[in-house]
């Protein structure tokens, strides 16, 4: 990493940023430029690289090399693009139509090779860019113009399926929660391996409001539980409430009531390679759940750039082929 | 047959061996190929496969050859029709009943000409030869298979390894027929098999025990000699089509000082290019074995905009499936190459046949106007040269490339007189002048390309994608008239470099009034056939296309030489097509055929003869 300190500002490209007034892309923008502020890696040093739809306009807007390209293969792009040149920081901002409809493949595979890029995934649950269908994570029953009766489809929950697919890193934030964003996509971009975070965002043209049960600052506090590994976990105005085990499954208790007291709370442990708490964590829903936030999990091993580099180190170290002229010289080969 | 020993003196000849796709024919035929060369022959091969790895044995489906042409003259095809077949089976027998030259030899393994044998090859009667009318044809049976078993009887192998090895005993018969000395068979099964010393053993007794045979067992029947080629000294390999396309991309990679990525996904009859680049890890290569054949264009894509000399290999299904991302990388003018395999199509079709009917999909198919590069090799060994020039264009113009080649020249293979890396041009990117101005949509004024940084370098921070983007500045724009120019910049690019490759080339009798116009894989076929037609007094001239878009510059003047002109290629008329909308002033004729196999050289000779 680099010595030098860097701003936001260093961050921003000279496009005039073009999406509609009150779009949470706006807020997520600003936490990204902060994250890579506090990072600290030059732009030049930077890839963004970003699919198709309202939220991957976002690479015109930073100065960094980027690439913006076609719909859903924007993390088939970046995994070249960090194989290719592994000391490159590599960004891919999604949304989830892009990520999990039509580049659910590549998505999954990214994750299951655990290369190292960095997975901002805007969840709005709905296309915005092409006015308003319902997205893979539209909740049921939400009317759209594709589903004027109600979309009949069950939808993804993100973190399941980075989980199903072996994921290492998963982190969820809002976006008007500018501070947890900045500081999750910080500890993702920290992260060795793919790191998927789910940024909450409002569409306010086609899907205002819907994560508002959670975004208001009135019951954030209530409604989300802010996941900090090493730290019990407490929530609520006074951080009066938190989570305990009950069997199997994740239960909300009182401080106090019951002589339950803050040792009684669970511990988040964000990087145990068994995910099924993780698992619990990330699919909590209110009314009877506060919503996870945070990183959930953050396990280590190898990834896939690094096995890359070490195992053409290691064949390298051992081959007597250095160059064309050796390949040619170890065929069967005979003068005529 | 003759009554005394005597050697039979050829200039050419067309072996084909032929029997289950478990019988080790593809090994036999490969093996005998490299004996032959060593000796100084001239070969070229063509395997022939069914798509089933294993179809029911002894039946007709699961038939697999692998036919070579060897001889002293240029050899251009692996040959119409064979001289000697060997047949390990019925069904084998069956299925090549048209390719066996009349008055050839056919060895068989009498062991499986049983009841058994013969039904499950649907023959009805007991004598299989009288029933598919082969009468001039010199028959040599034998019992393969109890005479193998007989040579490994002590081995202590079970039965089905022993049967396994009577393709060595077959070869051994083939080494006495033909003059071959085992002893370099030995050397290349010795490392083939280096590390099944058991089975090693096993097959270097069969194979010597089967020379023997014939040697002593079949002492009145003549045998071949081939004479030598007289072609250019030097040291030599074998070498496919597949293999070749890799080592063009590598040699241009260390050429240009690139690192090679290949992003790929398995497809029939491509994958062999992946697993050649995919064992070059030594070389620095990165392959990624991709989750689908989108991802293998989308990441090459990535490692071209990081800097690598990024590459993805497909046949016809899977170049379909490239489309958008093709595009995407015309749009961002990134160099990419892109190596299509061509099977016979659509849709599955026929993964392991050949034909030549991509091209309108690699000229045309994706949407908006999207031009890049398309050329096509011309046999296996040429395919490194083309494949050298796919880099070096892509790498120089800013461009995609598509190399088209096919199942035929990538899996046949043909004599290779080892390159010399200084012998090839340089490959030179280009990049933008240290402190000069800079714009990501900047072009050089001459070729017109843009330049190439990648990430990491500090300075040039821009950004790239599949938007139409402003002509000056580089930023999205949707103005028509810029959108106007940008279309025409990028097909300009793409015209100019006619003015980097090869004038087109005539071969055969340049004074003949009839031109012969073919493209890719069909040149062996259409040299020889040139060759025949002058021979027999029949002039013609052969032009043949490797460059096809852009078109050589000399095209229009070479066709308009001469009065006739006849399109031949292994599909329904797409280059023929091509040509009439980009030369519409000519005539052309078409030869056409789409039978998932190559031309055979009369059926152009009797087609020209005919007009």
């Amino acid at each position: 990493m680099s010595s030098q300190t860097y701003t936001a500002q260093d961050f921003k490209s000279d496009q005039y940023v073009r999406w509609c007034p009150g779009c949470g892309d706006f807020a997520i923008l600003n936490s990204i430029y902060k994250a890579m502020a506090e990072l600290g890696v030059d732009p030049s040093q930077t890839a963004v690289i970003s699919g198709i739809g309202c939220s991957s306009r976002l690479t015109y807007y930073m100065n960094t090399y980027g690439f913006h390209t076609i719909h859903g293969r924007a993390a088939a792009v970046a995994t070249g693009v960090k194989a290719a040149n592994p000391a490159l920081t590599v960004w891919q901002f999604t949304g989830d139509g892009d990520c999990l409809a039509i580049g659910g493949n590549h998505f999954i595979h990214a994750v299951r090779r655990n290369i190292d890029i960095n997975i901002v995934l805007h969840n709005n649950e709905i296309y915005g860019l092409t006015k308003g269908q319902y997205s893979p994570t539209s909740q049921k029953g939400l009317v759209t113009k594709s589903s004027p009766f109600g979309t009949i489809e069950r939808p993804f929950r993100p973190a399941e399926l980075a989980f199903g697919a072996r994921g290492t890193f998963f982190a969820r934030t809002i976006d008007v929660d500018t501070k947890t964003s900045a500081d999750v996509m910080l500890l993702a971009a920290k992260h060795k391996g793919t790191s998927v975070v789910e940024v909450l965002q409002n569409c306010v043209i086609f899907n205002d409001g819907v994560h508002k049960e959670l975004s208001s600052k009135e019951f954030r506090a209530e409604r989300t539980i802010l996941l900090k590994h090493g730290e019990p976990m407490l929530f609520g105005k006074e951080n009066e409430k938190g989570l305990m085990l009950d069997g199997f499954n994740l239960k909300v208790v009182t401080l106090g009531e019951n002589g339950i007291t803050e040792k009684d709370i669970l511990v988040h442990d964000a990087t145990t390679e068994d995910s099924t708490m993780h698992l619990k964590l990330a699919i909590m829903t209110g009314p009877d759940f506060p919503v996870a936030m945070g990183v959930i999990r953050d396990f280590t091993t190898a990834t896939y750039n690094d096995e890359l580099v070490e195992q053409i180190e290691q064949v390298q170290a051992k081959s007597k082929i250095k160059n064309f002229a050796d390949l040619l010289n170890s065929l069967d080969s005979w003068e005529i | 047959m003759s009554e005394t020993a005597k050697v039979i003196e050829l200039d050419q000849v067309v072996v084909r061996f032929s029997g289950d796709s478990g019988d080790g024919m593809q090994l036999t035929g490969t093996l005998f190929s490299n004996l032959s060369a060593i000796l100084g022959n001239e070969i070229s091969t063509f395997p022939d496969y069914p798509a089933e790895i294993r179809a029911p044995q002894g039946t007709l489906g699961g038939v697999s050859g692998f036919q070579v042409h060897l001889g002293a003259q240029k050899i251009n095809t692996p040959g119409d029709q064979a001289d000697v077949l060997v047949a390990m089976n019925p069904a084998a027998l069956k299925v090549n009943v048209e390719a066996i030259k009349p008055g050839g030899v056919i060895l068989y393994d009498e062991n499986t000409f049983d009841d058994s044998g013969l039904k499950k090859a649907g023959f009805v009667t007991d004598n299989p030869f009288e029933e598919l009318g082969l009468k001039n044809v010199q028959l040599l049976g034998a019992p393969l298979t109890d005479l193998t078993k007989l040579s490994l009887e002590s081995s202590g192998f079970d039965n089905k390894t022993i049967v396994r090895s009577k393709n060595m005993f077959a070869l051994g018969l083939a080494c006495w027929l033909f003059n071959r000395p085992i002893e370099q068979a030995q050397h290349f099964l010795e490392t083939k098999f280096s590390k099944k010393p058991d089975i090693l053993r096993a097959n270097i007794k069969v194979l010597i025990d089967g020379f023997h045979y014939g040697s002593n067992t079949h002492a009145s029947i003549s045998t071949y000699h081939v004479a030598k080629s007289d072609i250019d000294k030097g040291r030599y390999t074998s070498i496919s089509g597949n293999k070749a396309a890799a080592f063009g991309l590598i040699a241009a990679a260390e050429k240009a000082g690139l690192q090679l990525f290949l992003g790929s996904y398995p497809i029939t009859p491509a994958t062999d290019i992946m697993h050649e680049l995919a064992a070059r890890k030594d070389l620095g290569v990165r392959v990624i074995q991709s989750e689908d054949e989108i991802a293998g264009i989308c990441t090459a894509i990535g490692a071209s905009f990081a800097g690598n000399l990024a590459a993805t290999n497909t046949s016809g299904p899977g170049l379909a499936l490239k489309s958008e991302a093709i595009g995407l990388a015309v749009m961002a003018e990134l160099p990419l190459v892109i190596i299509d395999v061509q099977r016979g199509g659509p849709s599955t079709g026929l993964p392991t046949k050949t034909e030549q009917a991509d091209l309108l999909q690699a000229l045309y198919g994706r949407n908006g106007e999207s031009p890049l590069v398309v050329i096509a090799a011309g046999t296996p060994d040429d395919c490194f040269d083309f494949a050298y020039m796919a880099a070096k264009i892509a790498v120089e113009h800013i461009t995609p490339v598509i190399l088209l080649t096919d199942g035929f020249i990538a899996n046949g293979t043909s004599l290779w007189k080892l390159p010399k890396l200084k012998d090839y041009p340089s490959i030179t990117p280009p990049r933008p002048k240290e402190g000069e101005p800079w714009k990501a949509y900047m072009r050089d004024p001459v070729k017109l390309n843009r330049y190439w940084v990648a990430p990491g370098t500090k300075g040039y921070m821009h950004r790239l994608g599949g938007l139409e983007k402003d002509f000056d500045s580089g930023a999205i724009s949707t103005d028509g008239h810029n959108h106007q120019r940008m279309v025409n910049i990028r097909k300009a690019k793409i015209d100019k470099i006619a003015d980097y490759i090869p004038e087109l080339e005539v071969y055969g009798d340049s004074s003949a009034d009839t031109l012969i116009v073919g493209w890719g894989g069909t040149c062996g076929h259409l040299r020889s056939a040139v060759d025949k037609l002058n021979e027999i007094g029949s002039k013609a001239a052969l032009a043949h296309f490797n460059y096809i878009m852009p078109l050589p510059r000399n095209t229009r003047e070479v066709l308009s030489r001469y009065k006739k002109i006849v399109v031949c290629e292994l599909n329904n008329g797409q280059f023929v097509s091509y040509l009439r909308s980009q030369m519409s002033e000519f005539t052309y004729l078409q030869f056409n055929k789409v039978q998932g196999q190559p031309f055979e050289v009369h059926e152009i000779v009797d087609y020209i003869t005919s007009l």
